[in-house]
């Protein structure tokens, strides 16, 4: 264990610079928490690939009920429910939080409080390595007997322990088993940034001077962990009725089977918050350095991200409005999610008044910022018709929740990422990005995303409902001008599958043969930027950082230089 | 205030955190923590149950035997003992190391003794028919007691590893103080389980 402070670590690691590691110890099980931050990034990366595979099947058997998809085959019913699920799963449980939380959180808090790793590498390390076994689960439970788990993402008892109703008797312990493994895995990661962004700071660096991506990943890993365990108990619970043979959701053996809603919605909710932080975070480090403005209230935007996560514990019976809870409860939960409409709207304020009188540039990573503030508004705004219980209980499980989510989900998940990955991408490979190829992506992305998610808003509200493998057997849902829409929806869907493509090639010839970016090409004063580019282990070979002033000193008027380090003497 | 104020106050507070030890160690911090899910983990689990025998029509489930409340007052009892053992271990190893040993092994053994008897009451209550799919409340029973035995036994292997290491003479306070945060919680957690689950 770790029982070092500071400066102590800081002669470990030296000490550990003078024998050259092998491949394995580099690559493969490396201690390093850049390398197992790039580790969780492309792991998060090639499951968002697949993740979008399998959106891409069984929207071509939405827009094209009963077609031969390439690459895929024939979707039938229950490859539909696996897809499904699986596009569910995969998406917030390996791609948002290993990404977000796991790949930005282990890649920018040492770098970005100036310390040399995190405080216990190796916690650091067995965390990716039982994320990897996760999603190894995951992915095999496709060519198990029975296949993929089918219950959606959710996994609503009783169709989830009973393999007469799933017909998927391993698929569906495979399921919850590998998403049990993932919370543990997120478990020590975060431990890990709490207590390295708590005891690890450089040398005068105070909290009000914690760049905020920091402090956003610190209060999602709070949230994570106080939500998470009644979904584990919950987890165990159902693997017990699975394969044990229990009763605890099976009302006729005296179960009950809403009690798992409740344990899973508890964590389901803050899960929204625990990957929007990191994102709104990301957004604040890019918005400050584009718009060379301090970033506008900074304790105010810290102290709504703690109040949106205590209040995030108290929305979750807003999924289950029709669940036949009290009406009564539907009350108070409608109250309390139209309340935490107030600080997210607050934190978008924030942003808006950032950027107001900046010296804004447009580059890549701006552009993304930009458009994370303007796709996540729309999916919050949404939120508010779905929070009310009087109106949801029309709009539960249509296709206009599904927009709601997906507005909010895919801003945070995958413009969020993009958003940070372009910005830190030079010093995470030491070379500058394409801006040309960048922005083109960025509109190949964000046209089709809106082509996508805005027809499915106006089929919810025309009373499609979700789930459903095949709309001509619904006449009322089979209208031309509805499957129009839905095959607009799946054409845009693979355009924008398609302009990926442009952003690996850019990846791949930019780490090979782009610019080189020196230390800091952005001109930006947080402490990574100190580091060279890739930052050699240890981070600072030379010595440690020390900090003198808050993250956002741009323009400062007494400086001669638009921007003012963290590391600086005045 | 002028900027230039601030700036200087600012300077100043810098220079008084300089080489100020850090209030938390690491791996207490860490443990806390951990042991911050573990709460949650058994609230859910314990209101899980609570919800369950609530919505039930008859309580508790017919042709099932008692859960044996009084043998495992004693039992408690016994955690308690090794609980405040431990307390007393770390007091005294700020004094001395050597005489934090006894207590420590005190802590050990009424820790392992703990979970014994709970294998020696699971094993009676076994042959009495209540099995862990016999009824929700041999189900809860089992799923409860056995995470809360699960993260004993974790604990006291790390409390016997804390023990090598005093003999040894390698051990740091705040790595005693580590294992105790997990094994105060194993403790604390305790009476709530007796409470919601035998009373």
């Amino acid at each position: 264990m770790a029982e070092t402070i500071h400066v102590g670590h800081a002669e470990e690691h030296g000490h550990h610079d003078h024998h050259e590691m092998s491949f394995l110890e580099k690559y493969v099980f490396p201690l390093d928490h850049k390398m197992i931050a790039m580790q969780y990034m492309f792991t998060g990366m090639f499951m968002a690939l697949i993740g979008g595979f399998f959106a891409y099947a069984f929207r071509m058997q939405l827009a094209f009920p009963g077609m031969d998809v390439p690459f895929w085959g024939v979707v039938t019913p229950a490859d539909y429910n696996a897809l499904v699920t699986s596009h569910g799963s995969v998406m917030i449980f390996w791609v948002a939080m290993p990404v977000l939380i796991a790949a930005f959180g282990n890649y920018l808090i040492p770098l970005m409080i100036g310390a040399d790793d995190m405080v216990f590498p190796k916690i650091n390390r067995l965390s990716y390595q039982i994320f990897l076994i996760s999603a190894i689960i995951i992915i095999a439970s496709f060519f198990v007997e029975g296949g993929a788990f089918g219950g959606a993402w959710t996994a609503y008892p009783p169709l989830s322990t009973k393999a007469q109703y799933s017909l998927t008797p391993i698929g569906s312990t495979m399921w919850i088993t590998a998403v049990a493994l993932e919370f543990v895995a997120f478990l020590l990661g975060g431990i890990n940034f709490i207590t390295t962004a708590m005891n690890s700071r450089a040398p005068g660096m105070k909290m009000w001077d914690i760049p905020m991506v920091v402090w956003m990943i610190v209060i999602a890993s709070i949230l994570f962990m106080l939500s998470v365990g009644p979904l584990l108990a919950g987890g165990i619970m159902m693997i017990f009725d699975q394969q044990l043979g229990t009763a605890f959701f099976d009302p006729d053996r005296g179960g009950d089977p809403i009690l798992w809603q409740h344990l899973f919605w508890f964590f389901g909710h803050p899960e929204v918050y625990v990957v929007l932080l990191p994102a709104v975070g990301i957004v604040a480090e890019v918005m400050t350095v584009f718009s060379r403005k301090k970033l506008f209230a900074y304790k105010t935007v810290l102290y709504t991200a703690i109040g949106t996560g205590v209040l995030s514990f108290t929305v979750w019976a807003h999924h289950q409005f029709i669940a036949g809870i009290d009406p009564r409860m539907a009350n108070v939960f409608t109250v309390t999610t139209l309340l935490i409409s107030v600080p997210i709207a607050e934190m978008m304020f924030v942003y808006i008044a950032t950027l107001y009188g900046g010296k804004i540039t447009l580059t890549t990573p701006m552009l993304w910022a930009l458009a994370f503030v303007f796709e996540f508004l729309i999916g919050g705004i949404t939120g508010i018709f779905l929070g009310a219980s009087g109106n949801d209980i029309y709009m539960h499980d249509t296709y206009f929740v599904l927009a709601h989510f997906h507005y909010t989900f895919y801003p945070i998940a995958i413009i969020g990422t993009y958003a940070g990955f372009t910005f830190w991408f030079p010093k995470m490979f030491g070379k500058m990005m394409n801006d040309g190829l960048g922005k083109l992506h960025f509109w190949l992305t964000i046209i089709p995303f809106n082509l996508i998610f805005l027809p499915l808003f106006v089929l919810g509200a025309s009373g499609q409902h979700r789930r459903i493998y095949d709309y001509t057997n619904f006449p009322e849902l089979a209208q031309p001008w509805q499957q129009d829409l839905r095959q607009l929806a799946t054409i845009s869907l693979v355009v924008m599958l398609g302009a990926q493509v442009i952003f690996f090639y850019n990846v791949i010839k930019s780490w090979m043969s782009g610019p080189p970016a020196g230390k800091n090409p952005w001109n930006s004063g947080t402490l990574e930027w100190t580091a060279t580019s890739p930052p050699p282990h240890g981070n600072w070979p030379e010595g440690l950082p020390t900090c003198y002033r808050g993250p956002y000193e741009y323009s400062h008027p007494d400086h001669d230089k638009d921007y003012w380090p963290q590391n600086e003497p005045a | 205030m002028s900027v230039g104020s601030y700036q200087s106050s600012r300077m100043r507070l810098v220079a008084e955190e300089r080489g100020e030890p850090r209030v938390v160690s690491n791996g207490v911090l860490g443990m806390v923590l951990f042991v911050m899910t573990e709460i949650m983990l058994f609230a859910g689990m314990i209101s899980a149950f609570s919800i369950v025998r609530a919505s039930s029509a008859i309580w508790p489930p017919p042709n099932q035997p008692r859960l044996p409340f009084e043998e495992t007052a004693i039992n408690t009892l016994a955690l308690f003992v090794s609980g405040a053992l431990l307390i007393l271990a770390q007091r005294r190893f700020a004094e001395s190391r050597r005489a934090a040993r006894a207590p420590l092994v005190g802590s050990i053994v009424l820790g392992a003794f703990f979970v014994l008897f709970q294998g020696w009451e699971w094993a009676s209550m076994l042959a009495q028919g209540l099995t862990l799919t016999s009824s929700t409340l041999g189900s809860f029973f089992y799923l409860i007691v056995g995470t809360h035995a699960l993260h004993a036994i974790a604990a006291i292997w790390l409390l016997f590893r804390t023990w090598r290491r005093l003999e040894r003479g390698w051990l740091h306070a705040s790595q005693l103080a580590t294992a105790a945060v997990l094994w105060y919680f194993v403790v604390g957690a305790w009476p709530l389980i007796y409470w919601r689950v035998y009373l």
